[in-house]
């Protein structure tokens, strides 16, 4: 403790040959303004030292990329014009801590990176993990995250428009919080954030600035959670959408009148974070005065206010022309908005205070000298997870099907999603069960139809852990299929890296092989990483999460009147099973529920096969030839082919026979995964034309109120609609109601 | 014919509801700190969260500049559409009887619901069919309409009901599962759900594009 309590830096997250570099960079030691500036921006959050190397690997080029990796977020091309900015980001150990305020300001923070870009905010997504549902703890988090999700992005105006949750084990200390938002521009309106032009005014508009979240980037989210987190709830910031709101819309009113010169948001490590980075891109200095930011409290000492995370705040350059019409705007917003500094072309941050300088350090130091570290990977060579719990204890698939959908990770989304609000903006094409891919839909071309865009986010952490690259793999290419069913070929992808803590040799290795695994997957489908977010020591008191990928992927199809729908939709249509897809129980769903350990290693995935089904679908839906699509996922054909009844409304009776349903093999074809199957359904001869160009075997047809399946000795499995609806109906409902 | 979509700071759906209104007419936005309404013919209060919901749900919107022009013109007999929190703002504002309290589940709820139309023969109805139904969305924390009994009696046997939930359909847990009730003038309509949201088959039912053809054939039919 005592050596905590004499070297200032290490209680502030700084190794001491980092403080010894900071020391030589400055030439002299840092003050306390400084010192808690560098351990900040020095933070694994904001430097990300520990993944920097390896991000190199991803493919960041793609035709329809407009801004990739380094802006606030990232943007596609989507035609006529328009760009899509995009991107997804973490908000995990606020989360852990306090559910609602950490949900809902992770998508305060999301929104803000895309109106940062200039963009219209007009979806959020998130992805989310917490422990079993049997736990008290998770069952709070998920109430209250969901609430917190809710909270913010129903106030604001933005739908929440998709999403994904799982339960494990691994999560149940360290639950994970994903928010991806999307926005909306005209590609010329895509705004950068480096600061020009010495002499220029820096106006600080939004929220005004407290003591919340003091330390949030260094002290929460860069150390593993521990036992005495309620500690650091002060370093929880507090939401307030109503304020973001007003935020939003005056930012967008600042660049529709061509008032700024760039713009940025306050996130992690607040003014101190923000300011460095408009200096950094820009090649430039900046000076601040710290004692012209207006407060919430009196009293706060020049270091709180530039490390302070208060949420709803921007910073903007400004020619000094301008700065009136700029004030005025923002007052019109009831935004507060102060001139706070000016660019300089001295290369430094110097931070003011009472016309004293308190802070002065090389731009160059803080954004770009922290050290980046090579990682030691090494494959575990026992197992790191428990096997997970026994909870079901039956061979029979007749009653492996309801427990399926009833299990918490299968069980109906709705009494999550319908917290959410998914309409607003007049967008929403597609909504959450409508289909595998959420879809909005963008302004009419000139004949008339509607273009759209499609948005999904994947990434199963039990799988990454099973083999962090053939795991990521998969998660890139389900994210991939789900685009394909509504018909959208893939533009952009962005992704959150949640891992445990990246200097045990374990934990490097699922990083390293899991990038190399999202690399090779995003090279294979031509698909660029236009940004993301890394989040690591994810670790609680019981061990590291599941290596966690999560993907959003962006994808656009030419006419929404036509995307896709997942449900059975039509009487007598013809069903069949299309694409490479080989199912293995290990690591699957069935494996989870009945105990299994988890293997060492998936099989390989045919990739190119994969993308070729893939586009075939896509086709085929484009074309209007399918009546529904739908991806197979967790709890194979079986679970696939009952959301498909369940979703439209219509029974099948499906022939296994030929199939390898009987035996050993039964309860892998029934409930086997893989990536790279499709249950689709429509008019015969549409899908015959298919089967020329891939895999694609005619399995039934869409009939009747029940769900048949006939198996290799005749035997039939057979669950009437209502009965598989009702297992599906409570897993979920009945945790957020107890 | 031309609408005026107010905003209010936290205002929601406002572009929505102008995207409805130009499909039967004109529409402009109506800045809360105004009191010029420019002219139109009708007003809609759109929904959202206005001042954030603090305080009260509408509660401060009902003080906007912009509101005292609005009660002028309700008193005049202009046509005024309120939509969920439009619907709470004209509550507060004592142009519509009753009050709207927190869902019975204290959660916000986003659901696909069916209305049934009690009357059809007003400013807001008059393109639907009496005892037709509606579906059209519902998405609100706050939605659980309320009067006390003599005023809910009184609503009732004026027929002042013009839209209630389908028998299994409401979520909030609204007296006599009433959706939408009018003023005693019959100028003056809120309801909960929102039409603004289903006027376009690409993004789901075209059923409350019924309700702004209703006002503009009323307002049509009286100049």
């Amino acid at each position: 403790m005592s050596d905590t309590a004499t070297a200032p830096h290490r209680a502030l997250g700084l190794t001491d040959a980092e403080y010894e570099l900071i020391v030589e960079k400055l030439g002299r030691e840092p003050n306390a303004v400084e010192l808690s500036m560098f351990s900040l921006m020095w933070s694994e959050h904001c430097a990300y030292k520990h993944s920097k190397k390896l991000l190199h690997q991803l493919p960041t080029e793609g035709p329809y990329l407009l801004m990739g990796p380094g802006e606030n977020a990232g943007a596609v091309d989507v035609g006529d014009g328009l760009a899509i900015a995009f991107k997804v980001e973490s908000h995990n150990h606020p989360s852990a801590v306090e559910p609602f305020q950490g949900a809902a300001t992770g998508v305060g923070g999301i929104l803000r990176d895309v109106f940062a870009v200039g963009a219209r905010p007009i979806a959020v997504l998130d992805s989310l993990r917490f422990g079993e549902l049997d736990s008290a703890r998770s069952r709070y988090l998920l109430e209250h995250a969901v609430g917190g999700i809710g909270h913010y992005g129903n106030s604001i105006g933005v739908p929440t428009i998709g999403g994904e949750l799982y339960f494990e084990g691994p999560y149940e200390q360290n639950c994970l919080v994903n928010a991806m938002a999307l926005g909306i521009a005209q590609h010329e309106r895509l705004t950068r954030s480096a600061a020009t032009g010495p002499g220029n005014a820096l106006i600080l508009f939004g929220a005004l600035t407290g003591r919340d979240g003091i330390g949030g980037a260094s002290v929460l989210a860069s150390a593993e959670l521990g036992e005495s987190d309620a500690d650091k709830r002060p370093t929880v910031q507090i939401g307030d959408p109503f304020a973001e709101k007003k935020l939003m819309e005056c930012s967008l009113e600042l660049l529709d009148r061509e008032l700024l010169v760039s713009l940025q948001d306050l996130g992690a490590a607040g003014l101190t974070s923000s300011s460095s980075e408009m200096a950094s891109k820009g090649g430039l200095g900046l000076d601040i005065h710290v004692d012209r930011v207006p407060l919430r409290e009196p009293g706060m000492e020049p270091f709180e206010i530039m490390v302070s995370e208060s949420q709803e705040r921007m910073l903007c350059v400004v020619e000094p022309a301008r700065v009136d019409e700029v004030l005025a705007v923002c007052a019109k917003w009831e935004t507060t908005a102060t001139a706070i500094g000016e660019v300089t072309d001295s290369g430094r941050l110097r931070v003011l205070s009472g016309g004293d300088v308190v802070g002065d350090m090389p731009v160059e130091a803080l954004v770009d000298d922290c050290p980046l570290y090579d990682l030691a990977p090494e494959k575990p060579s026992a197992p790191i997870y428990p096997a997970p719990r026994r909870i079901l204890d039956t061979d029979e698939p007749a009653a492996i099907l309801p427990a399926l959908l009833g299990s918490w990770n299968l069980a109906d989304r709705r009494p999550v999603f319908e917290q959410y609000d998914c309409l607003v903006q007049s967008r929403t094409v597609r909504r959450p069960d409508d289909a595998d891919a959420a879809v909005l839909m963008l302004p009419a071309a000139a004949d008339g139809t509607h273009p759209a865009i499609a948005v999904s986010i994947d990434g199963s952490g039990r799988r990454v852990a099973c083999d962090p690259y053939r795991g990521t793999v998969e998660a890139v290419l389900e994210c991939a299929a789900n685009l394909a069913c509504v018909g959208a070929a893939p533009l952009g992808l962005t992704n959150c890296l949640n891992f445990g803590n990246p200097e045990k040799p374990h934990i490097a290795w699922q990083l390293s092989e899991s990038v190399r695994g999202m690399a090779d997957a995003c090279r294979a489908l031509d698909v660029p990483v236009v940004g993301g977010n890394v989040s690591l020591y994810n670790e609680g008191p019981e061990g590291p999460i599941y290596p966690t990928p999560v993907v959003g992927m962006v994808g656009r199809l030419p006419d929404a009147a036509r995307a896709g729908r997942l449900g059975f939709a039509v009487e007598g249509d013809a069903i069949a099973f299309a694409g490479p897809f080989t199912p293995s129980l290990p690591g699957s769903e069935l494996a989870k529920l009945r105990g299994e350990p988890l293997p060492d290693g998936l099989p390989e995935v045919d990739v190119a096969a994969v993308r070729k089904a893939q586009e075939v679908v896509r086709e085929a839906v484009r074309r209007g030839e399918l009546r529904s699509a739908h991806d197979v996922a967790e709890g194979g054909l079986a679970v696939a082919l009952a959301e498909c009844c369940i979703g439209g409304g219509h029974g099948a009776a499906v022939d296994f026979r030929g199939a390898g349903a009987a035996g050993e093999r039964l309860l892998e074809t029934l409930f086997g995964e893989g990536a790279g199957g499709f249950v689709l359904s429509g008019p015969r001869p549409a899908l015959a034309a298919l089967a020329r160009e891939i895999n694609l075997t005619f399995v039934g047809e869409v009939a009747g109120e029940q769900l048949t399946l006939t198996l290799d000795d005749d035997a039939r499995l057979s669950w009437p609609l209502a009965e598989l609806r009702a297992a599906r109906a409570r897993g979920i409902a009945d945790a957020l109601d107890s | 014919m031309r609408f005026g979509v107010l905003r209010f700071p936290g205002t929601c759906d406002e572009v929505d509801a102008q995207l409805a209104c130009e499909r039967v007419g004109e529409a402009a936005i109506l800045w809360h700190g105004d009191t010029d309404l420019q002219g139109v013919d009708a007003i809609v209060v759109p929904g959202g969260f206005s001042y954030g919901d603090y305080l009260r749900v509408g509660a401060i919107a009902r003080f906007a500049p912009i509101m005292e022009s609005v009660i002028a013109f309700a008193r005049e007999g202009g046509p005024v559409l309120g939509i969920c929190n439009g619907f709470q703002v004209l509550c507060e504002a004592g142009l519509l009887p009753g009050a709207l309290l927190p869902n019975k589940t204290l959660r916000f709820v986003c659901r696909q619901v069916d209305l049934v139309v009690e009357h059809a023969d007003t400013i807001f109805t008059n393109a639907c069919a009496e005892e037709e139904r509606l579906s059209i969305p519902a998405k609100h924390t706050t939605g659980c309409w309320y009067a006390p009994p003599e005023l809910a009696e009184q609503v009732e046997a004026n027929g002042q009901v013009l839209l209630r939930y389908a028998p299994g359909e409401s979520f909030n847990g609204s007296l006599g599962d009433v959706a939408g009730v009018r003023n005693e003038a019959g100028n003056v309509f809120g309801l909960m759900p929102h039409p603004e949201h289903a006027v376009d088959p690409l993004t789901g039912s075209t059923d409350g594009l019924k309700l702004f053809q209703s006002i503009a054939n009323h307002v049509g039919a009286h100049v």
